[in-house]
Formats: C-alpha cells, sequence, structure tokens
C-alpha cells in the first residue's frame, strides 16, 4: 500500500514540524533574552532612591530617574487628555453615525496615520509647537504623544461599538430614548471595557517612544515644574544613558528599561486578563 | 377591501393607504386598517410579507432602516404620527415594542432594566421608580421571580425570563399600544405558554399587536387577524372568522398549511 | 389618492440633542483628516528650502556635508532599504513558520500562551531592545557571529572587510527582531482565516500535515501572508531606535554587512537637536519627507493586500 515516496513524505513531515518549532522559540527566545538581561543588570541598580532622586552629574555614583518616571506620568497624562476623548468620540461617530464614503475615508486616513514614522511625529509637532513656543516642552510631549494615540484609539473604538449586538440600540430607541443617550448610555455603557482596554493598550504604546519625544519633550536633568519647559521622559532617558560612555549610567539605563518594561508589559497583560473570555475560548 | 373591525370602540391605530419603500423596492403596498383598543391584533403571514415591516412602521422603527420611505397615514388614537413635528422618540414612548430575541441591557440589573426608559427620559423620583417597577413587573408576571433579586444582572435570568423582563421595561414607560414582533419564537413551550397566558391577561389594559408566524399561537391568543401576503393585507378580520371561513382564498390556503 | 411623502423629520427639543451629538462625534473624527494635513503641511513647509536648491539630486547623491550646506540622501536610503531588506530575509521565513506552527502545528493547550508571548514581544519599546543591542547583542556579534560568517562565507563581499559589530547587518536584525512579531501576527490570521473545506479535502487525499499546510493554506493564503510581509516592511522602515542604537551611524554605501550605515530615521533621530542654520534642518525635513512618502506607500499597498484578500475579518493594524 505504501508509495515509493512514502517514508521521504514522512520525513518531510516531521522535519517541517520540527522546523516550525525551532522557529517559534526562535520568536520567543529574545523576549527571554531581554528580560533576562534587563534583571541581571538593572536589578541591583533599583533601589528606593532610583525612584526618588534626580540623576547626578557625571562621575557621582547614585542618583537616580525619579524626574525621568514622574515625567513619563505627566507626559502620558497629557497625552490621554489628547487622544482619548478625540479618539473615543470619533469611534463613536465611525461605528453610530456617518455614510459609508466618508466613514471609510475615515478609517483610510486613520489606517495611513498609525504607519507614519514615531520620529516623523516628533519633528511635525516640534514644527508645530516648539518653533512657535520657543522651547522644547512637556506639552509638547504631551501633544506628540497624544495625536499618536488618536487613530488607535479611533479604531479600536470602533471595532468595539460593533461589537454591540444591534438588539440594544433597537431595544433602547423603541423605549422612546434619544439616539445620544442611547449611544451614551447604553451602547457605550455595554462596550466600555473593551475601550478602556484600548485606551489603556494605545497607552502602553506610546509611554515607550523615544523618538518623538527627542525633539518636543527634550528631556532634562531635573524636576521639570512647568508644563513650557523640557521634561524628562523614561523612555529618553534610557536612550541618553545608553548611549553615554559611563558605567553607571549603563547600569541606571538597564534599570530604566526593567521599570519601564514591567509598566508597559503589566498594562498588556492585566488588560489582556481583564477581557478574558469566562465562558470558554469564543476565538478559537 | 379588508372587512372592518365589529368593533364600536375608536380603534388605537389607524393606517391608509400606507406604502413602505427600502430605496426603491416597495415592501408595502396600499394597507388600510383599523386596529381595535384593548385587544388583540396578529399580524400573520409568510416570511417576507411585510409584516414586520408593517409592525415597524406602527412606532415608527423601520425608520432607522437607512433610505426607508413612507406614503400614507397613520393615527394612534386620531393623532398623526407622522406629521412633520412629531418626534419618532414621543411616538415611540406611546407605542412600545418587544422584540423576536429578548435583549435585557447587560450591564443593568433588572430593576435598572426596568426603569431605563423612564431613567433617561429624565425621572428621577426614587419613590415612582421603585412603584413602576413593582408595577410593571407585577403586569409582566415576573414580580414574584425576582422580587428577591431586584439587582442581580439582568442576564442572569432564563430565556423566558428575560422576555418577560423586556415586556416589563416595556410597559414600565406606560405606552398606549405593545408591539410585539413574534416575542415567543425563541423560547421553548412552556415559556411560550407563559407569555401568551401574559398576552390575553395584559389585552385588559392595552392595545396589543403582535406578529408571529405561528398560526396557532394567533389563533389562541388573538382577536382579529390580519394575514399579510407580498406586501399587501389580503384579509382582516375577527381571528374566529380567519381561522374557520376566510373570504380570500389566499388566507384559507395560507391557514390550512398549503404554502408559506 | 396622491399624498406627498412624510418623511421623518422631526424638528424639536429632542432633535437637538442627538443633532449635537452626531456634530460632535463627527468633528472628533475628522481629526484623522486635520492631523494628515498638518503632518503633510509641516513637512513640505519645513523641507521647502532644501527641495528647492537640491531637487530630485537630493536622492541620489552621496554627499552629506553640513559645514558647506551640501546633502544628498542617498547613503540613508541605501541604508534604510538594505537594513529593512535583511530585516524581512530573517524575519519572514521565521515569522510565517511560526504562524504556521500557531495555526496548524501547535498542540492546543500551547497556542495560546505561545501566542500571548509573542503579542507581548510586540510591546516591547524599541529603545530597550536597542539598549540590550548595544550591550549585549552587538558585542556578541563582534566576538561571535560575524567571524564565523566571516570564517565560512567571507569569499562574498557581504562579509568581507572590518568587524566592529555595530553595522548594518545589525541593524537588520535588529529590526527582524521588531518586525517579527507584527508578521506572525498577521499571519495567523490569515491562516485563520483559510476555511476548514480547504484542509479536510487534502487530508482527504492522504496529505501528510505538512503537505495540508503547504498545497491547502499556504498557497491559498499567498496573497494574505504577501501583504503581511508588506505590513512588516512598512514598519521596519519607520523603525529608529533601536537602529540607531546598533547601525554605527555612519553615513556610507558599501558592500559589506558589517560596515556601519545609517538610516533616514536615524539620521534625523541623531543630528536634528545639533543641526544649526537654515539648510541643515530643511535637509533633515526632506528627509522626514521621504521617509513618510515611502512609509505611507508601502503601508497602503500593504492595506490594499490584505483587504483584498481577507475582507474586514482582518485587522491590518496592531
Amino acid at each position: 500500500m505504501t508509495a515509493p515516496n512514502h517514508s521521504w513524505r514522512k520525513f518531510k513531515n516531521v522535519f517541517m514540524q520540527a522546523l516550525a518549532l525551532v522557529c517559534a522559540l526562535l520568536v520567543v527566545a529574545p523576549l527571554v533574552l531581554v528580560f533576562y538581561h534587563l534583571i541581571k543588570e538593572g536589578f541591583s541598580a533599583i533601589n528606593w532612591a532610583f525612584f526618588t532622586q534626580l540623576p547626578k552629574p557625571v562621575g557621582e555614583p547614585g542618583g537616580g530617574m525619579g524626574n525621568a518616571i514622574v515625567g513619563t506620568f505627566v507626559v502620558l497624562a497629557q497625552a490621554a487628555l489628547l487622544g482619548v476623548p478625540v479618539g473615543v468620540l470619533g469611534g463613536v461617530f465611525l461605528s453610530e453615525f456617518g455614510g459609508s464614503k466618508l466613514n471609510w475615508a475615515i478609517r483610510f486616513a486613520a489606517d495611513i496615520l498609525n504607519g507614519v514614522p514615531s520620529i516623523t511625529w516628533g519633528i511635525v509637532v516640534y514644527a508645530l509647537m516648539v518653533v512657535p513656543m520657543k522651547g522644547f516642552s512637556a506639552l509638547a510631549g504631551g501633544v506628540v504623544l497624544g495625536m499618536m494615540m488618536i487613530p488607535l484609539v479611533m479604531r479600536t473604538t470602533e471595532e468595539v461599538l460593533q461589537l454591540v449586538p444591534g438588539g440594544y440600540r433597537e431595544a433602547a430607541l423603541a423605549l422612546g430614548i434619544a439616539k445620544w443617550k442611547t449611544i451614551v448610555q447604553i451602547v457605550i455603557r455595554t462596550a466600555l471595557k473593551g475601550i478602556v482596554t484600548g485606551v489603556l493598550l494605545a497607552l502602553a504604546r506610546v509611554a515607550g517612544e523615544t523618538a518623538p519625544l527627542l525633539f518636543t519633550a527634550l528631556g532634562n536633568q531635573h524636576w521639570s515644574h512647568k508644563l513650557n519647559e523640557p521634561i524628562s521622559a523614561m523612555p529618553l532617558q534610557i536612550f541618553n544613558y545608553a548611549i553615554s560612555p559611563y558605567d553607571d549610567w549603563h547600569r541606571q539605563a538597564w534599570a530604566g528599561a526593567l521599570v519601564l518594561l514591567l509598566l508597559v508589559l503589566s498594562i498588556n497583560v492585566g488588560v489582556r486578563f481583564l477581557t478574558r473570555d469566562r465562558f470558554g475560548a469564543r476565538n478559537h | 377591501m379588508p372587512t372592518d373591525s365589529t368593533s364600536t370602540l375608536t380603534p388605537a391605530l389607524t393606517a391608509r393607504d400606507l406604502a413602505v419603500f427600502f430605496g426603491s423596492h416597495q415592501v408595502l403596498k396600499n394597507v388600510s386598517i383599523d386596529i381595535a383598543a384593548k385587544a388583540v391584533t396578529a399580524i400573520i403571514g409568510p416570511s417576507g410579507c411585510g409584516k414586520s415591516t408593517f409592525l415597524r412602521s406602527l412606532n415608527r422603527m423601520h425608520e432607522l432602516v437607512p433610505e426607508a420611505r413612507m406614503t400614507g397615514d397613520i393615527r394612534l388614537f386620531g393623532d398623526d404620527i407622522y406629521e412633520r413635528n412629531v418626534e419618532p422618540v414621543i411616538v415611540r414612548r406611546r407605542v412600545g415594542m418587544v422584540f423576536q430575541k429578548s435583549n435585557p441591557f447587560p450591564t443593568m440589573s433588572i430593576a435598572e432594566n426596568v426603569t431605563v426608559g423612564l431613567r433617561l427620559n429624565g425621572l428621577r423620583d426614587k419613590k415612582l421608580l421603585t412603584e413602576r417597577t413593582e408595577q410593571s413587573l407585577q403586569m409582566a408576571a415576573l414580580w414574584d421571580e425576582v422580587k428577591d433579586r431586584l439587582h442581580a444582572p439582568a442576564i442572569s435570568l432564563s430565556g423566558g425570563q428575560q422576555q418577560r423582563l423586556c415586556i416589563a421595561r416595556a410597559l414600565a414607560v406606560q405606552p398606549e399600544v405593545l408591539l410585539m414582533d413574534e416575542p415567543a419564537s425563541a423560547l421553548d413551550p412552556l415559556a411560550t405558554q407563559k407569555i401568551e397566558d401574559l398576552i390575553i391577561e395584559l389585552k385588559k389594559d392595552y392595545t396589543i399587536v403582535i406578529v408571529t408566524h405561528n398560526m396557532q399561537q394567533a389563533a389562541r391568543v388573538s382577536d382579529f387577524t390580519a394575514f399579510f401576503y407580498l406586501g399587501e393585507l389580503v384579509e382582516f378580520g375577527p381571528t374566529k372568522k380567519i381561522f374557520t371561513n376566510p373570504s380570500q382564498k389566499r388566507t384559507e390556503d395560507y391557514v390550512t398549511g398549503r404554502f408559506g | 389618492m396622491n399624498q406627498p411623502d412624510k418623511q421623518p423629520t422631526a424638528n424639536g427639543g429632542q432633535q437637538f440633542g442627538d443633532t449635537a451629538f452626531k456634530w460632535l462625534t463627527l468633528a472628533m473624527a475628522l481629526a484623522v483628516f486635520v492631523l494628515i494635513a498638518l503632518i503633510g503641511y509641516e513637512l513640505f513647509k519645513g523641507s521647502h528650502l532644501a527641495l528647492q536648491k537640491f531637487g530630485w539630486h537630493f536622492l541620489t547623491s552621496s554627499e552629506w556635508d553640513p559645514v558647506n550646506d551640501e546633502y544628498g540622501a542617498w547613503p540613508f536610503i541605501f541604508g534604510t532599504v538594505v537594513s529593512s531588506v535583511i530585516a524581512l530575509v530573517i524575519a519572514v521565513p521565521i515569522s510565517v513558520a511560526t504562524a504556521v506552527y500557531l495555526t496548524e502545528l501547535a498542540p492546543q493547550w500551547l497556542r495560546q500562551p505561545l501566542t500571548m508571548f509573542i503579542e507581548l514581544l510586540a510591546a516591547v519599546p524599541s529603545v530597550i531592545l536597542g539598549l540590550w543591542g548595544i550591550f549585549v547583542m552587538v558585542p556578541w556579534l563582534r566576538v561571535a557571529l560575524f567571524p564565523w560568517l566571516q570564517k565560512y562565507f567571507g569569499f562574498l563581499p557581504l562579509f568581507q572587510g572590518p568587524i566592529y559589530g555595530v553595522s548594518m547587518l545589525a541593524g537588520g536584525i535588529i529590526v527582524a527582531i521588531m518586525i517579527i512579531p507584527i508578521i506572525t501576527s498577521v499571519s495567523r490570521e490569515i491562516l485563520r482565516s483559510v476555511p476548514g473545506l480547504q484542509r479536510e479535502a487534502a487530508y482527504a487525499l492522504g496529505a501528510t500535515r505538512w503537505e495540508v499546510t503547504r498545497i491547502a493554506v499556504l498557497s491559498y493564503a499567498k496573497k494574505g501572508l504577501f501583504g503581511a510581509v508588506i505590513l512588516g516592511l512598512g514598519r521596519a522602515l519607520g523603525e529608529t531606535m533601536a537602529v540607531t542604537m546598533v547601525i554605527g551611524n555612519t553615513p556610507q554605501v558599501v558592500k559589506s554587512l558589517f560596515a556601519p550605515g545609517y538610516t533616514l530615521a536615524s539620521v534625523i533621530a541623531n543630528e536634528f537637536n545639533e543641526a544649526s542654520g537654515d539648510m541643515y534642518p530643511s535637509a533633515l525635513f526632506e528627509i522626514g519627507l521621504v521617509l513618510l512618502g515611502v512609509t505611507v506607500l508601502v503601508n497602503i499597498f500593504a492595506q490594499l493586500l490584505l483587504k483584498t484578500f481577507a475582507g474586514p475579518s482582518v485587522k491590518p493594524q496592531h
């Protein structure tokens, strides 16, 4: 019964499967290695001072990234102020209103924006804000990250709202509830978890961005007190330390990277955990 | 010309020369009918005959479909519901609707679902809301089953209970007419029985129009029956007559199961 | 009886809320057009001087001389293209194979965790990967992989020349690591959308698992997979931080992969803040314009491929 090339086919079958497994492992390896090194190199530099102190001048050991950590949150908060309302409401429009042609154009534009390199965003906002304001600022940093969030949040909000069954909208309208109230109090409320997830993931995305901040927030070795001053942020500090020639700063770069990675990953893992399917695999 | 109802009360809903178009496609032609108050009128007919569209034109829900147009006249207790400055929202508070698939709002509790129509239209009086909640749930024959867990999530109820919750939700707004689009078709026989009993109870106080593809159901619960076919109202009259002695051949063919 | 059409109009209080809300959300949605216009405007305005002075010559010249205000983008275009190609060469086989593994071959219990792991890799910020690149990967390349390549493949000009560690190849490798997750996840979606009937038909013919995959799945999904690859390319082109940290930042066009290189994104990142005068920043803006143009075109191409393959069920962006 066995054809002449049967054992060759069998071999190929096993070989290819093994190859695919190897590839999967190769994909996993960098993350594991990165984590390993982050912990190995950076863990020792993490202490209370790291979180609370300013960077010390070159040559003096110690100091920390307190200002960078705070700076990251300041910039993210501003980004959220811009990105969340515009993104969510824009997503509402795409899902609940609008004609098919206009909506297609908006989605297309959003997809293009999602593909714009982050460094391009940086020089655009530099020209837009840093030049007229005659200086780098936390505000510019917040604006650029917020702008980057808009198309992301818009698309995820739209997707999530589309998943709300039409029956709920109908039932609400049939009760004589006005359309806008239906959308806000029924549809958005039903989809809220998904919307929040989308926002958090977008925040995690921009939290790690360095390039746009190079030309907007610039970085700061001290605490910033005003929004129109340059501000430090973790990715910036990590970058500056990494390319510096000083070992102590290298160690702090590792530490900062560890903290940043933990922040970003915990948001990612956290939202996946929150939106897990309690009732079994729906998507597989 | 469909036969007139034998009731002498003011009809709850009257339609004259109603036609509905979706774009260029005409879905309903020339429908004229008087729907009696405080009675159950069943709308029957094969799939695609326009019965759902007709039902939805009674509370202006067909307008949710883009490119929907209608011509003709529909009056609710004498008021033209399509007049220029009548808002659909107002019409829908006077004419409630229950859907085929029960759809209690998933993020709300049982009590919140019942009062959502009232609250979102501005009613804040807690006492009144609580009263209405109990009233509506009683009318929907659900009170006894849920009175101890009013704050449980609405989706924790069974299918039949959810549908009765949707009925309570519609009744809470105190409509004058209740429209039901195949309300029991997704339910098991026991739950269906409960819904049918409920309809018979409700007609003491409400005008009910029910679309159903289940002819036995129509025969069981309704006082009047309208038979639609291909977008036209073929025959309308007391249920008994439609089922035992219809005037039109097409009606007879349908109710005896020769097609449909 | 001819009655005029009663259009469903309703004027009045309730309608105000509806209309206002609609206009509000519309205004927010139109922000995307505003942003695109803004980007285009600022880039053109910023690069105006350089565009006027250099014209098309900008794209072919290799002179990058801030002192004499002579600028040409060719080394950066070369660097971007080469590093991206290297990244694709490495990433595509690995990603597609992994996607195949995840959808067809892996045991059920492994699929979800592995998928999640790969999605987490996508979330690693570029600068962190770059940090690891400088201090871990590059030294290893310098003492282990590169010498090995030179020993066995040194007959190729690609692998000749002095080894510093920071290099075009290092840039390519690190970009590969960055784009693997997105190519994998989009490929996975594509493969999952292949109807089961195709597989069943192949099995019924007595094909082995690998053959089923090859015949029924991969060839059916070719177009979509190609779209995933182009999407990865789009990401690769715009990659900045990690590349800047390991590529060596030397504008030159040479055959050796071990030589340092420079990309469009990297030169902006490194030199923008120090660019003095008027022509220097303008040249950098023009580089930004070139980068944007190329990236947008590639992305549009990718979207077209993906949308015409699988329709709205596949979401191209991450």
